[in-house]
C-alpha cells in the first residue's frame, strides 16, 4: 500500500479507497466517448469531515481531485484527466432536512433522484423536485452542477436556478456555505439580496471546490399527471407553437423529439406537452386550454394531436423517463451520447435540420430532443447519437458527428451543455475577453494549486 | 466465454441497482462495497474489460465476480432487452475463473468439498437423514412426494430444526411424503450460482437417476435454492418433477381447511427469498400463509416482494461469505429494515435466510427485539 493509499484509508477507512486496476479501469471512463484516463485512487467518503480530510491530503501533496456522482454526462466530466483522486460522492446519500411549507429540501451531495423523488412521494405528497430524465442514480449536486434541466425546468428554468444554498469544501479544504445559510440556520436562498456565490461554483464541473450539500425548491405535486402529443411536420413554426403553449401557463413540461423510427414518426415533431392538476376539472381546463392554443395550427393544417395509447402513456409519464437509457441499446450496442447546446427555441429547425444530416452522413442511428427553459426562453436541444460500443468505427463515427454539433451549435449562438473538454477549450476560445479573464482570476484565487477536477475550464 | 456477445450492451445507467421506485440501492454487494466496480453494471463493464484481456484475474476481479448474490434484483431492474440474461452473465464468468481455477479460496474448498464429500459441511453421507430422527417422517417408498431438504437442511442444526419442523407439519396434514435421508445428495444449485457447470450437471445427472429410479414424480422442497434448480434447470437434463416450495404446499393445505389454525399474537414481518421471489415469482403463498393466522400481524418492510433486499446468502454467498463482516453486510441492513417495521418476528422461508438473518441479529445486538421464525415454525406454533 502506498503512503497516498495508507493515508486515505486512514480518513475513510480501508474499504472504501481503492487504487486497484479495476477500479482504475472503471473510473478512467463514463458511459459515453471520451477518452479515457485512469485515476490513481478512488475513495467513498461517508462525511464532510472525510471529504476535508482528502482535500487537504490532495492540496498539500498537489494531488488532482475529482468529484463524481453517477457519472452519467456522458461528456467525460469525471474522468480524471490528470489522474489523482476520484471523490465518489454515493455513500452521502442523507435528505437531511425537508421544509414542506416552505417547500424546501436539503440533501447531502451524494444523494440521487431516485431517493429524494421516492422520499418525497412517500412522506411529502404534495411537493416534487425538478426530477430529470437521466437515471435515477444521478445526484442531484451533480445535475445542479452542470445546470441540468428536469421536468419543471419550462416552469422554472434549469434546477441549478432551484439551488436554495450549497454547502462546498473548498480546494483549501474548508467548508463554505453559500446562500442565506452563510448568516442565517435557514436554507432558503443561494444568493438574494446578497451577492450570489452560487455561480463560483454551479456550472464549473467540480473545479473550484466539491458540493457535500445542496437545499433545492421543491414544488407542487399535483394528484393528477397527463400528456398530450401534438405532432407537426413545421419544424420552422416550433418556436411559434412553444410560444403559443408558454404563454398559457398551463403546461409542466414542453419536451420535443423527432426520430426516423418508427418510419411514421420520421420527419414529424412530437410536443409532448405535459400538465398536471388536483382534480379532473383543474386537468380538463388546462386540456383544453392547452389545444386552444394550438387551435390555428390545426386550423391550417400545420398539425394535430395524436392519440397516446393507454400502453403509451406509462412510458411518457414516468419520470425519470426509462426509455432515454434504453435509447443506447436500440441497435444492440449498448451506447449512445449526445451533445446537448442550450440555444433560442427559434433555432430549433436549424437543430433539427442537422441532426438529420449528421445521421445520415455519418450512418447514424438518431434522436433529436428539445427540452423548452423557463417560457420559450431557450431550449436543450439533444443531438443524440446511438452506437455500438463493440463496433470501433462506428464509435468514432459518432465522435465525428458529435465534434461537427459543437461547431454548429456554436456558430448558432448556442452554448454547450456540460461541455466536454474540447468544447469548453471552443468556448474559451470564444468567450469575451474580459470574462475570460474573470474566469480565470477566479478559478486562480479558489484554487492556486490546480488541483480541482484539472483540465476543466482551464484558461490559459 | 457464454453471453460475451452481450456484456458490451450495459449502459451502466444504473437501474439495476435500485427499487422499482428508487427508495434505496438494492444491490447486496453494491451496498457492502460501494464502489461502482460491485455493482451490476460495473461488473459488465470489468468482464468485458477482462474478456478483452484489458484487466488480468487479480484477487479483486474474483471477489468482484463472486460478490454477486444472484439476488436477481439486477435482473427486475434493468432497463434493457437483455436482463434477463444478467445474472446468467455473471454466472458464466465464473464459469471462465472456474475453468481457469483461479478463483477464491473460499469457493475452492465449498466446491471442493461438494465433489469429495456430496455436502460443503465435510460430513459423512450417513449422517445427512439424522435430523429426521424423532419425527414421523418415513422414507421415501413410493410416497406421492420427496420432501428434499438439501445441505443446509441436512447438515447446519439451526436449517435441521426447520426441517423437521416442515417435514412434521407435513406429515401431520396427511401429506403422503417421503424422505431420502442419507440417500439425498446435493442439488446442485449453489454449485451452478457458483460456476462449476460440469460438478452442477453429475449432481443433477446423478439425482434425475435416482429420482426417476425411485418412481419420483413430486417434489416438495425445503429450500428455495433447491427449489430453483428442480424447476429451471433440471428440465433440460432431463428431470421433469412437479416441484414445489413447501409454502405452497402448506398454503393449500390451509386453504382447503386441512390444517387448522389457532390464534397466535405475533408482529411479523416477511422477508422473501431471493430464490423463491425474484427468481420464481413465489411471492403470495408465504404471505398467504401468514395470514390465514388468527392474530397475526403481518407488517411489510419497505423492501418487498419483487423489491426485496437480499440477506446476502444467494449465489453460494451463505458459504462463501464474501459479502460478510462489517455494518454494511447485506444481513445486517435487512436486519435493521425489519427492525424498523416494528415487528418482532422475521418470517423466513429459506434456512440460509434464517441463518444469515439470525447473523445480522447477534451482530447488531438485536437479540431481545427481534427473532427469525421459519413459516411453518410460526405456523407450528398457531397448530391447536
Amino acid at each position: 500500500m502506498s503512503d497516498i493509499t495508507q493515508s486515505l484509508a486512514e480518513i475513510v477507512g480501508e474499504s472504501y479507497v481503492s487504487d486497484q486496476p479495476e477500479e482504475a479501469y472503471f473510473y478512467a471512463r463514463d458511459p459515453g466517448l471520451m477518452p479515457t484516463h485512469e485515476p490513481d485512487y478512488v475513495v467513498i467518503p461517508k462525511t464532510v469531515e472525510e471529504i476535508q480530510k482528502v482535500v487537504r491530503l490532495a492540496n498539500r501533496e498537489k494531488i488532482p481531485i475529482v468529484p463524481m456522482g453517477a457519472g452519467m454526462a456522458l461528456t467525460g466530466l469525471v474522468i480524471p484527466l490528470k489522474g489523482g483522486i476520484v471523490v465518489d460522492m454515493k455513500r452521502m446519500t442523507r435528505i437531511i432536512e425537508v421544509n414542506e411549507n416552505a417547500r424546501l429540501v436539503i440533501v447531502e451531495g451524494g444523494t440521487s433522484q431516485g431517493l429524494l423523488k421516492a422520499h418525497l412521494e412517500k412522506n411529502y405528497p404534495k411537493l416534487r423536485h425538478s426530477i430529470p430524465d437521466s437515471p435515477a442514480t444521478a445526484t442531484i449536486a451533480a445535475n445542479v452542477m452542470i445546470h441540468g434541466q428536469g421536468r419543471l425546468s419550462q416552469q422554472y428554468g434549469f434546477n441549478s436556478d432551484m439551488v436554495a444554498g450549497l454547502e462546498v469544501v473548498l480546494p483549501s479544504g474548508e467548508i463554505c456555505k453559500i446562500g442565506s445559510n452563510s448568516i442565517s440556520p435557514d436554507w432558503f436562498s443561494k444568493g438574494a439580496p446578497m451577492p450570489d456565490l452560487s455561480g463560483l461554483f454551479l456550472g464549473w464541473f467540480g473545479a473550484t471546490g466539491i458540493i457535500t450539500k445542496v437545499a433545492l425548491k421543491l414544488y407542487p405535486r399535483k394528484k393528477l399527471r397527463d400528456i398530450e402529443l401534438f405532432i407537426t411536420d413545421r419544424e420552422d413554426l416550433m418556436q411559434e407553437m412553444v410560444f403559443e403553449l408558454t404563454h398559457t401557463e398551463m403546461v409542466e413540461d414542453i419536451n420535443i423529439f423527432t426520430q426516423p423510427l418508427p418510419m411514421i414518426f420520421k420527419d414529424n415533431h412530437h410536443m409532448a406537452i405535459f400538465f398536471t392538476g388536483d382534480t379532473d376539472t383543474e386537468l380538463e381546463f388546462k386540456r383544453k386550454m392547452i389545444w386552444d392554443s394550438l387551435d390555428r395550427f390545426i386550423r391550417s393544417k400545420d398539425g394535430g394531436f395524436m392519440g397516446v395509447s393507454p400502453a403509451m402513456k406509462p412510458t411518457l409519464l414516468e419520470m425519470p423517463q426509462r426509455s432515454v437509457s434504453r435509447f443506447a441499446d436500440v441497435n444492440k450496442g449498448g451506447g449512445f451520447e449526445y451533445s446537448g447546446p442550450i440555444i433560442l427555441v427559434e433555432k430549433y429547425p436549424e437543430c433539427a435540420q442537422k441532426i438529420k444530416e449528421l445521421a445520415e452522413k455519418y450512418e447514424l442511428g438518431y434522436s433529436g430532443m428539445a427540452r423548452i427553459i423557463g417560457r420559450g426562453h431557450c431550449m436543450m436541444y439533444g443531438f443524440a447519437f446511438t452506437f455500438n460500443r463493440a463496433d470501433p468505427d462506428m464509435m468514432e463515427r459518432t465522435r465525428k458527428a458529435l465534434h461537427e454539433v459543437s461547431k454548429f451549435a456554436l456558430e448558432a449562438g448556442g452554448v454547450f451543455w456540460k461541455a466536454t473538454v474540447d468544447e469548453q477549450k471552443m468556448a474559451l476560445d470564444k468567450m469575451d475577453p474580459n470574462t475570460l479573464a474573470l474566469m480565470g482570476m477566479i478559478k486562480k484565487n479558489i484554487d492556486p494549486n490546480g488541483i480541482m477536477n484539472p483540465g476543466n475550464w482551464e484558461v490559459r | 466465454m457464454k453471453y460475451a456477445d452481450i456484456v458490451h450492451r450495459c449502459f451502466r445507467c444504473g437501474y439495476c441497482k435500485f427499487t422499482s421506485d428508487y427508495t434505496d440501492f438494492n444491490c447486496p454487494a453494491y451496498r457492502k462495497f460501494r464502489f461502482e466496480t460491485y455493482a451490476p453494471g460495473g461488473r459488465m463493464w470489468l468482464i468485458r474489460a477482462w474478456l478483452n484481456d484489458e484487466i488480468k484475474t487479480s484477487e479483486r476481479f474474483q471477489e468482484i465476480i463472486y460478490s454477486c448474490a444472484t439476488c436477481a434484483n439486477c435482473v427486475e431492474h434493468c432497463v434493457f432487452t437483455f436482463s434477463e440474461d444478467l445474472v446468467n452473465i455473471f454466472i458464466a464468468a465464473r464459469e471462465e475463473l472456474v475453468s481457469e481455477g483461479i478463483i477464491p479460496p473460499p469457493v475452492r474448498d465449498f466446491l471442493k468439498n461438494i465433489h469429495v464429500n456430496g455436502n460443503p459441511y465435510k460430513e459423512p453421507a450417513n449422517e445427512r437423514g439424522k435430523w429426521a430422527e424423532g419425527t414421523s417422517i418415513e422414507t421415501y417408498n413410493g410416497q406421492e412426494y420427496l420432501f428434499y431438504v438439501g445441505c443446509v437442511g441436512s447438515y447446519d442444526e439451526r436449517a435441521k430444526k426447520i426441517a423437521a419442523t416442515v417435514g412434521s407439519l407435513l406429515v401431520k396434514a396427511g401429506v403422503s411424503v417421503g424422505i431420502l435421508g442419507e440417500k439425498e445428495t446435493c442439488d446442485g444449485n449453489e454449485v451452478k450460482a457458483l460456476g462449476e457447470a460440469g460438478l452442477f450437471e453429475l449432481l443433477a445427472e446423478q439425482n434425475i437417476e435416482s429420482f426417476k429410479k425411485l418412481g419420483i414424480k413430486k417434489i416438495i422442497t425445503l429450500d428455495p435454492h433447491g427449489f430453483n434448480a428442480f424447476k429451471n434447470d433440471y428440465p433440460a437434463l432431463g428431470g421433469e418433477f412437479e416441484v414445489y416450495h413447501y409454502t405452497q404446499i402448506l398454503a393449500q393445505l390451509i386453504r382447503s381447511g386441512k390444517v387448522d389454525l389457532k390464534e397466535y399474537k405475533a408482529k411479523v414481518t416477511y422477508h422473501d427469498p431471493c430464490y423463491l421471489g425474484r427468481h420464481n415469482g413465489e411471492y403470495k403463498a408465504p404471505r398467504e400463509i401468514l395470514k390465514s393466522i388468527p392474530g397475526l400481524e403481518l407488517i411489510e418492510m419497505e423492501r418487498n416482494g419483487e423489491n426485496a433486499f437480499c440477506c446476502g446468502g444467494g449465489g453460494g454467498n451463505f458459504f462463501t461469505d464474501i459479502l460478510g463482516g462489517g455494518e454494511d453486510s447485506p444481513n445486517r441492513i435487512r436486519t435493521m429494515e425489519a427492525l424498523d417495521t416494528g415487528a418482532e418476528i422475521i418470517a423466513v422461508a429459506c434456512p440460509q435466510c434464517a441463518k444469515m438473518l439470525e447473523d445480522g441479529i447477534k451482530a447488531e445486538e438485536l437479540d431481545d427485539k427481534l427473532k427469525v421464525m421459519d413459516i411453518a415454525e410460526i405456523v407450528t406454533q398457531a397448530l391447536p
